[in-house]
């Protein structure tokens, strides 16, 4: 226990999906915010499990998608109606029917970039370093085990009643990581079987 | 077909996933094609494909060297094979945003094991595709002035020209297409780094993953993310080939200026495309022995899609046929005529035999679920939607309104090794792609997997009845049937 900096995080491990759900919905009517669960895919129904509010992605790509429009809407206007009218077919040098494919194409390009860029930034991605990936055993939310971990930033968090908490939703296994380069600490699972 | 969470045994649904498939087993199948040594078979197919690569860059620097003289195309005809592979490598590449997108929003699961492969075939043939019109304006210097860009002549582009439209439409489709297909690699490029035991994969492939942990705050934007993608693809990869067939039938070519243009051209496209799907899947599937998460199911379910597109595209050429005959336009008609029993009928009748005839096999359970018979039909499909873009553009220029602007076109060397030079840049890009990154959807495809429904137990097996406020929303919750 050589540590004197605070621990960044209690990682608790599971080995079902199920079980997952559980411990999640333990930990959000038990009042934790600052908790997070890591599976290798999305699993269904998580989000009302961890009571998380509705992504807030939307808005941002109808921000965006109205963009793309206007930009393509003024570019054509201002090129081919103001800055060099030219006239083809007999047609206006500013008619609309002809912009719809752009303005269709410019709303959907602005639209999806600002999908992926807002998603990014909603997530903190890219991000170069994280104290979750001081537990070796963590390369396995990418592969077959779901984990859930709780920063010891949440005011709820205290160690041995969050440990008792994940340890009476049957997790597999449990350890502490620093926020620094030194290996996860591991924690020997009582047998609290809460009910 | 819902194909979701657990099958509908009443529906004669089954597992989507071979015997025995778990999530580990799934990690393992996938990743390790891009961590073991690649067999000596991809290093044959990667030799051959990349000497067509260089083929095609000595072709088209011979091309930039001399001018577009070096092509058979010649009054009349002054669109033909660079058109042609245009439309028949951009066609290809719909397939991918059908099966990532429609099909995502349909919520056909069986999709997630050919979807990456599908989508990465999909970039690779735009940017085939792209190589065409790039070269063949005749002043590549000039390339630029297809965008609109200042240049010194002051000009802008004519944004009422449907050449602009597709210029915009085709761009649009692959940078949309490029992101739709990184952004589902993230999760997937995440395992191969948790997997990588050496310094530099762990280097690129962590810098790729963008520092991915699984994190269901994340997986939430990430799946809104996706969600919005295929929304915003589904009636992109639509406008794509529709504008292409604008390109056509805005002009006053007969032959060309028909209304069933876009829908016919959308279908065609997509025909195409899963032909080149199937193709590439049944080589891949069978070389690195991933038969466990592509099942026969899966290639049954495509071979029904090439059905429904083949006789859509068969109906169409009925269409044309007749409206040119009701229209009472005696050139469309001559046209039309022309094409079935000209000069190119060998062109019209191989279009017909292949598109139209082959796909009708499928009706027929044992043929369609066949391996070597999908994979000669899957061929020749691809062969006939070469031929229905050849027919549509030379057969409708090669005799214009007079007799004395009556022509010929014969393809030059230059032509067919450029064509095929795009061919081989499309395998080397197909070939790294299977060898260095995942080509089956690891994430998704274990989200399909019975162990991955919250209320999966073995013991009680469905026996649960409580839907979760996420599922409520979808069309068949897997909790309620068993």
């Amino acid at each position: 226990m050589a540590k004197n900096k605070k621990p960044a995080l209690l990682l608790a491990e599971f080995d079902t999906t199920p079980t997952l759900i559980h411990a999640a919905e333990k930990l959000r009517d038990a009042g934790y915010k600052s908790f997070d669960t890591h599976t290798p895919f999305p699993v269904h129904g998580m989000d009302a499990a961890m009571g998380l509010p509705d992504s807030k992605l939307g808005p941002m790509v109808f921000a965006g998608g109205l963009a793309g429009f206007t930009t393509a809407f003024v570019m054509i206007w201002w090129m081919n109606g103001v800055d060099y009218p030219l006239v083809v077919g007999g047609k206006p040098p500013f008619s609309i029917p002809s912009m719809v494919p752009i303005l269709f194409e410019l709303t959907v390009l602005f639209s999806s970039i600002t999908a992926v860029l807002g998603m990014f930034h909603l997530n903190r991605i890219p991000q170069h370093h994280h104290p979750i990936f001081n537990s070796s055993r963590f390369d396995a939310a990418s592969d077959d085990k779901f984990f859930v971990s709780v920063g010891t930033d949440d005011p709820k968090f205290d160690l041995d009643k969050t440990k008792r908490l994940l340890e009476s939703v049957h997790c597999t296994h449990i350890e502490l990581i620093h926020d620094d380069d030194s290996p996860a600490e591991e924690l020997s699972l009582g047998h609290a079987e809460a009910s | 077909m819902a194909y979701h969470g657990l099958p509908i045994k009443s529906l004669g649904e089954t597992p989507l996933l071979g015997e025995g498939a778990t999530f580990r087993s799934i990690t393992e199948a996938v990743s390790r094609v891009t961590e073991n040594a690649a067999p000596r078979g991809w290093w044959v197919a990667f030799l051959i494909a990349f000497n067509f690569t260089g083929i095609m860059g000595l072709a088209i620097a011979y091309l930039f060297w001399t001018g577009v003289g070096v092509w058979g195309n010649n009054a009349p005809v002054y669109w033909a094979w660079d058109i042609t592979n245009f439309v028949w490598w951009i066609g290809i590449g719909h397939a991918g945003t059908l099966i990532s997108a429609v099909l995502f929003l349909f919520r056909q699961k069986w999709r997630t094991a050919i979807n990456r492969f599908a989508e990465a075939m999909t970039i690779f043939a735009v940017i085939c595709a792209l190589i065409f019109p790039g070269i063949h304006v005749g002043r590549v210097w000039h390339a630029y002035y297809l965008f609109p860009l200042p240049n010194e002549m002051q000009l802008w582009p004519n944004f009422k020209s449907p050449l602009i439209w597709d210029i915009f439409a085709v761009s649009t489709y692959f940078t949309v297409s490029l992101l739709f297909w990184y952004v589902g690699l993230i999760p997937d490029l995440a395992t191969l780094r948790d997997r990588a035991r050496n310094m530099i994969r762990k280097r690129i492939y962590g810098a790729l993953a963008l520092g991915w942990r699984g994190s269901n705050r994340a997986w939430q934007n990430y799946e809104r993310a996706y969600l919005i993608l295929a929304a915003l693809s589904t009636p992109l990869v639509l406008s794509v080939h529709s504008v292409v067939s604008f390109d056509f039938a805005t002009s006053v070519m007969p032959g060309w200026h028909t209304t069933i243009f876009p829908p016919y051209f959308v279908a065609g496209a997509v025909f195409s495309g899963f032909a080149m799907v199937m193709t590439l899947m049944l080589v891949t599937r069978a070389v690195y022995g991933v038969r466990s998460i592509v099942t026969l199911k899966h290639l049954e379910l495509m071979n029904k899609i090439m059905l429904v597109t083949g006789s859509l595209v068969g109906y169409a050429y009925g269409m044309e046929f007749f409206i040119a005959w009701y229209s009472g336009n005696e050139y469309e008609l001559y046209v039309f005529k022309n094409r079935a029993t000209g000069p190119y009928a060998w062109a019209y009748w191989t279009m017909i035999s292949c598109n139209v005839i082959s796909p009708q096999l499928f009706w027929f359970k044992k043929l369609r679920t066949s391996i070597p018979v999908m994979f000669v039909i899957s061929i020749a499909i691809n062969v006939g939607m070469w031929f229905e873009r050849f027919v549509i553009i030379v057969t409708s220029l090669h005799r214009d309104f007079l007799p004395s602007s009556w022509g010929y076109f014969r393809p030059t060397l230059v032509d067919i090794f450029t064509y095929l030079g795009t061919l081989g840049f499309f395998f080397t890009a197909f070939l790294l792609f299977i060898r260095w990154v995942p080509m089956i959807a690891i994430a998704e495809v274990k989200g399909v997997l019975p162990e991955a429904d919250p209320h999966y137990h073995p013991e009680e097996h469905g026996a649960e009845a409580a839907p979760v406020a996420g599922q409520a929303a979808e069309p068949l919750a897997a909790t309620a049937e068993e």
